[in-house]
């Protein structure tokens, strides 16, 4: 029999359901594995035993009176760092932000706490999201479960590690320009980024507000959609949250009509990794769906809009971390110097870096040259998905241009590390969901299946991966630990 | 393009940010890369074409502009956040600097 922690958030509620063990088993099956693991990988920065095992009693308690079982009901999930739960310290891995309590839970931890999950802890992450490898926490990098020497992706690599690592059953990570699907590829596991404006980001860190989102790490496409359809939805708290435009879309693979963007297989990407992501469309094309190549003309320019916008409001966000009202204060004279010393101890090199290139494409003499160029440039970037969507229902194309590389490699090159974000930011550019799902491997690394939707188009991309994880055996490859 | 370490302090000055002479020169030469990859965007032609600064269509969210407050206990923790406080207000140091001399 599988392990309890090596389920998938379906079969696990299977079991519940069928009193085949109870909340508290599997949580205590989860918190062994990560009492076992987590100082080989650094996932999470924090884990709440006792306060897990609380909630799973309570869980239990519910189902031996024959209280029905909800879906997410006494499962065991992560939760990355720059997502508040009340009464628990709450970081985004920054040293700003040491001995900050959450006052209040965020929109995704109500809702997943009123439908009675459990909370294993909070997990790692590049400082405040800034990152594609995990190694800008203050708190160490995380490693990939697939080889501790290589990173896991990032930003959210502790939650992608945890899920890889059966530490956990799924687990909430935040996407700015690819940071739940990258470490999902890398990591070999399922990466849902919702459409923008479908989830609340109340209690979110703000990091690039025109950019950000909640989305999910999960074993399966299944458990995708469990999470999202719990998650989803929004608050008066964020006012770009969208009143629900979830349609049942066709669902089914056979008839449908995928679009293959040629720009996203270019020179530089990795011919294995190319491999297996056209076998894994070849895939698609066999289940019955249309194949067809398209073109996103401006999908060479996404990066520099990406780089451009979100530091500016990257910027701005950042702007409230100054000592005053939370996290670390350093001493100083008079206000401003207590303001520059404690950014200048509090915030890492990477987050640093940021608010300064934002602070220069938003100032004066620069704006119209950077800032508003991004923004019209933007506007070109969602234009070729809105044409293109009206002659296929989803497109499908390689998450990341490699696998894992060394902790280390790209540290001291933002740049090159910045092109590893190359395929996923255009889907936060255009605000549409995308999902990354494991296709294969090279030298026993994951490579991740990037597929993207209509905007309000999540149901169609995770029946499109849902279907192709029946047919495909990646799922059942665990990293050896 | 190059930025300056003129410019660098500009901007850490800007961004309320102190950095040491090393940082400005690191920080320099990696603005200066970065800023030379998204110049890229110079290549498009964007005249006339209106400007995205958000992607759902919503226009105009409004709410009552009324004062909702938040749970006692929610406010107890946000005081206990204060990094320095006397009694419920957050205490910090002086804009100016006031010493005897300058009254």
């Amino acid at each position: 029999m599988t392990a309890l922690n090596e389920l998938t958030i379906r079969q696990a509620h299977n079991g519940l359901v069928k009193k085949e063990f109870t909340c508290l088993e599997l949580a205590r099956a989860c918190l062994a594995r990560i009492d076992g693991t987590n100082d080989d990988f650094n996932a999470f920065l924090e884990v709440f035993a006792d306060e897990a095992s609380e909630q799973a009693r309570r869980v239990d308690a519910k189902i031996i009176i024959g209280g029905e079982v909800g879906p997410l009901e006494g499962i065991p999930l992560a939760v990355k760092d720059n997502i508040l739960i009340r009464g628990k310290r709450s970081s985004s891995a920054s040293k700003i932000l040491e001995g900050y309590v959450a006052p209040y839970d965020a929109f995704v931890i109500a809702k997943l706490r009123a439908a009675g999950a459990v909370f294993l802890g909070r997990t790692n992450m590049d400082e405040f999201a800034m990152g594609s490898s995990t190694e800008n926490s203050a708190y160490g990098p995380t490693k990939n479960p697939w080889n501790p020497k290589l990173v896991p992706g990032g930003s959210s690599g502790g939650s992608a590690a945890a899920v890889a690592a059966d530490m956990c059953l799924a687990a909430l990570g935040s996407d700015t320009g690819g940071s739940v699907r990258q470490p999902a590829a890398l990591c070999g596991v399922v990466g849902l980024k919702p459409t923008y404006g479908s989830v609340s980001r109340n209690g979110l860190m703000a990091m690039a507000s025109s950019l950000d989102q909640i989305g999910s790490l999960t074993k399966t496409a299944a458990d995708a959609r469990i999470v999202f359809k719990a998650i989803a939805g929004g608050d008066h708290w964020d006012s770009t949250a969208v009143p629900d435009r979830h349609n049942r879309e066709k669902t089914d693979v056979k008839g449908l009509r995928v679009g293959v963007p040629k720009e996203f297989f270019i020179e530089g990407m990795d011919a294995e990794v190319e491999k297996a992501v056209r076998e894994g469309i070849s895939r698609l094309g066999e289940m019955g769906a249309t194949i067809k190549e398209v073109s996103l003309p401006h999908s060479d320019f996404a990066l520099a809009v990406y780089y451009i916008l979100m530091a500016a409001e990257v910027s701005s966000n950042l702007a409230r971390f100054d000592g005053v009202r939370y996290g670390r204060r350093e001493a100083g004279d008079i206000l401003r110097e207590v303001y520059g010393r404690t950014r200048a101890a509090g915030f890492g090199a990477e987050v640093r870096r940021r608010i300064m290139l934002g602070t220069h494409v938003l100032s004066t003499g620069y704006y119209d040259a950077y800032y508003k160029k991004a923004q019209q440039a933007r506007t070109l970037v969602r234009n070729d998905f809105s044409r293109v969507f009206e002659e296929v229902d989803l497109l499908a194309a390689p998450t990341t241009p490699t696998v894992a590389w060394p902790i280390g490699e790209k540290f001291e090159d933002p740049l090159t590390m910045y092109l590893s974000d190359i395929y996923t930011v255009s889907a936060n550019v255009a605000g549409i969901p995308a999902v990354s799902v494991p296709c294969g491997f090279k030298d026993g690394l994951p490579i991740g299946l990037h597929l993207l939707g209509r905007p309000f188009g999540e149901e169609t991309i995770l029946s499109v991966a849902e279907s192709y994880e029946q047919v495909s055996d990646w799922l059942k490859e665990k990293p050896a630990l | 393009m190059k930025i300056t370490e003129q410019q660098i302090e500009h901007l850490a000055d800007l961004a309320r940010i102190e950095l040491t002479d090393v940082e400005k020169v690191k920080f320099g030469s990696q603005l200066s890369a970065i800023l030379g990859y998204v110049n890229k965007l110079n290549q498009l032609d964007t005249e006339g074409v209106p400007a995205t600064s958000q992607v759902t269509g919503l226009l105009n969210v409004w709410r009552e502009d009324h004062i909702e407050g938040c749970e006692p206990a929610a406010r107890e923790l946000i005081v206990e956040n204060f990094p320095d406080r006397q009694e419920n207000l957050v205490k910090v140091k002086g804009v100016f600097k006031a010493t005897p001399e300058e009254f």
